[in-house]
């Protein structure tokens, strides 16, 4: 295969990814932010503690997260046809790349959420704020940075992900690199897609690493400069 | 401007009760700067997170400027809260926000619009002395800097009550003594009310008008620096101005002398060798200053036993001084040996 035969294929499958990750990460974080936050606050010592919110959330956010990627893909087809009114193509393969990546997500911003130093919430509570208070003026922000390294990471598994989303096909690059590259033996094909995902993972990857350590005041004499020298995610000691 | 009354605190943990406040009684006038101090584990910051209501008291009321904080609901605790600054000993400021917004933080919860909150963060920052660093990220200030913003901070919302639990605990003495005569300032400045924890007696001796001795959850001494410098036997007293004890031995009677304001300036001791004839011998003596406070304590020795003494030293009580009397060595060390508890530095020993 030439590569002006290649080109276009290449082209195609790299919108389709783009269009897929980029739509399910949108809606991962829209909707995966809130439920970690909802996770954390409910969870016992939370500001909002209610132990059957919190295990019924956690239970649904563990199953999904126990089923194989593929099985889930297969086995939502009758909600995605209900939710976006197909189960075939990229709008179909959102919904289970969504429906996959948010418990995740979701476990990620409880964690990050958590370790926001307790002494800052109260700090706020002792001006007489309230719950939306702090999590709007604490948790969230002071989390930011471990929130986009998280976010970083869903992403990535999310561009893992979609390389399955042939099977309702979404095509995308990992479905191009299973048709051309592995069933009709097309190495060239097969390497430059390969390249591609590499290229496309290290470069959120990168991109999230800045973002959250330009957001990071933390550590150090902060805000100079994006390549400041400093150990990967420092945390003041706990107290 | 802060009266707790019989407040309780029992934590569960592990099927146990932990009693942390067992019936405290606390009152703090307005104005005044009001330390408590106490071993670890006393309770001490049990006691000011439930002035706050930070910690909800199993039992007892907790009233601040007139007002029943353990009545209130929510939103009207919350409003209370506004008018109650805190400081505490790790800061607790926000890294994520720079110094300027760190102070703008509560005027924001209280609702106040941009240009009001950073007129009032400029004022505030000006009045701890850090005006120039209004733009800087916490991580980029020392210690003592981040406690004047944590105290800007604090004042923001215009309170009329200051907690402070250990402010200065993770400081240097240079940098606590400069945080220490803030708060003194602010105090006389504004007329602002503080309660402040501290294990430190400097911290005490420096600023309080007041202070208390917490022990297992409860006040076991309180009352005015005066008050307590003129109580016999008092604990604080002993270790606000410590002396060490030398037994009274078989010829002689060791008495230590507590004078402040008025009657450091009478000529006591001379009147008293010529009124009743008797040979004083001075061990020692030192003037401080104790919460604003001219202090001075002599340790003197007259001849013979104490039963020879009781007329010299009715005379020295009249005059208005705090008398301790050490005790016969023999009395002393039976008493040591029988109690665990050693008898706290300037406990009287004998009949007084
Ligand atoms: N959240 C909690 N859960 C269980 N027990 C607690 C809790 N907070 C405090 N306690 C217990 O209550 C008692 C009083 O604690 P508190 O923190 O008030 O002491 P403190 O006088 O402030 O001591 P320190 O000088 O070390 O700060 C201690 O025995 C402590 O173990
Ligand atoms: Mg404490």
């Amino acid at each position: 295969m030439t590569w002006d035969e290649m080109r276009p294929l290449l082209e195609q499958a790299c919108s389709e990814t783009l269009t897929m990750v980029g739509l399910s990460s949108l809606v991962t974080a829209v909707v995966g932010l809130p439920l970690g936050v909802v996770l954390s606050l409910t969870d016992r010592g939370g500001l909002l503690p209610c132990v059957v919110v919190n295990k019924t959330l956690g239970a649904l956010v563990n199953l999904t997260r126990s089923l194989p990627f593929i099985i889930l893909l297969i086995a939502l087809i009758p909600f995605t046809r209900w939710a976006v009114g197909t189960s075939i193509g990229v709008d179909a393969a959102v919904v289970p790349l969504s429906v996959g990546a948010v418990p995740f997500f979701a476990r990620l911003v409880e964690t990050s959420v958590r370790e926001v130093d307790h002494g800052l919430v109260e700090a706020v509570q002792s001006m007489g704020g309230g719950v939306w208070a702090v999590v709007r003026k604490v948790l969230l922000p002071e989390s930011l940075p471990s929130l986009v390294s998280g976010l970083t990471t869903t992403v990535i598994a999310l561009i893992g992900y979609s390389a399955m989303a042939g099977a309702v096909a979404a095509g995308g690059l990992g479905d191009l690199a299973v048709r051309y590259g592995y069933q009709r033996f097309e190495n060239g094909l097969m390497i430059a897609t390969v390249l591609l995902l590499v290229v496309l993972v290290t470069g959120v990857q990168v991109v999230g690493d800045l973002l959250a350590r330009a957001l990071d005041h933390r550590g150090g004499r902060a805000g100079h400069g994006p390549f400041r020298i400093r150990p990967r995610m420092p945390r003041h000691p706990s107290r | 401007m802060i009266t707790t009354t019989n407040l309780k605190k029992a934590y569960r943990s592990r099927g146990r009760d932990i009693v942390a406040l067992d019936g405290v009684d606390l009152h703090v006038r307005e104005g005044e700067v009001f330390g408590v101090v106490g071993r670890s584990g006393a309770g001490k910051s049990t006691l000011i997170r439930c002035v706050n209501l930070l910690e909800r008291p199993t039992s007892g009321t907790v009233t601040v400027a007139g007002q029943d904080l353990t009545a209130l609901h929510r939103r009207g605790l919350r409003a209370a809260r506004g008018r109650i600054g805190m400081v505490f000993q790790h800061f607790n400021l926000l890294s994520a926000r720079t110094v300027q917004q760190n102070v703008e933080l509560p005027l924001e919860i209280l609702g106040l619009r941009g240009a009001q909150r950073s007129r009032r963060a400029g004022e505030l920052l000006e009045l701890v002395g850090l005006a120039d660093r209004a733009g800087a990220y916490p991580a980029q200030l020392s210690g003592g800097q981040k406690q004047r913003v944590g105290i800007a901070r604090a004042l923001a919302g215009k309170p009329r009550v200051l907690l402070s639990d250990e402010a200065t605990s993770a400081l240097d003495p240079q940098t606590t003594r400069s945080i220490l005569h803030l708060l003194r300032d602010l105090n006389r400045q504004l007329g602002l009310t503080i309660l402040l924890i501290t294990h430190e007696m400097d911290v005490i001796k420096t600023v309080c008008d007041s202070a208390a001795l917490m022990r297992d959850g409860r006040i076991v001494e309180s009352g005015t620096v005066a008050e307590l410098l003129a109580t016999p036997g008092s604990e604080l007293a002993g270790a606000l101005f410590p002396i060490g004890q030398v037994p009274s031995g078989a010829g002689r009677t060791v008495i230590d002398l507590t004078f402040h304001g008025d009657s450091t300036a009478q000529p006591v001791i001379s009147h008293l060798a010529r009124s009743y004839n008797v040979d004083v011998s001075i061990l020692g003596a030192a003037i401080e200053t104790i919460g604003g406070l001219q202090v001075g304590r002599m340790r003197i020795a007259l001849p013979g036993a104490f039963e020879d003494n009781v007329v010299p030293i009715g005379y020295l009580r009249e005059q208005g001084l705090r008398v301790d009397v050490a005790e016969p060595e023999r009395a002393r060390s039976s008493v040591t040996a029988s109690a665990g508890d050693p008898a706290p530095a300037g406990t009287p020993g004998g009949p007084r």
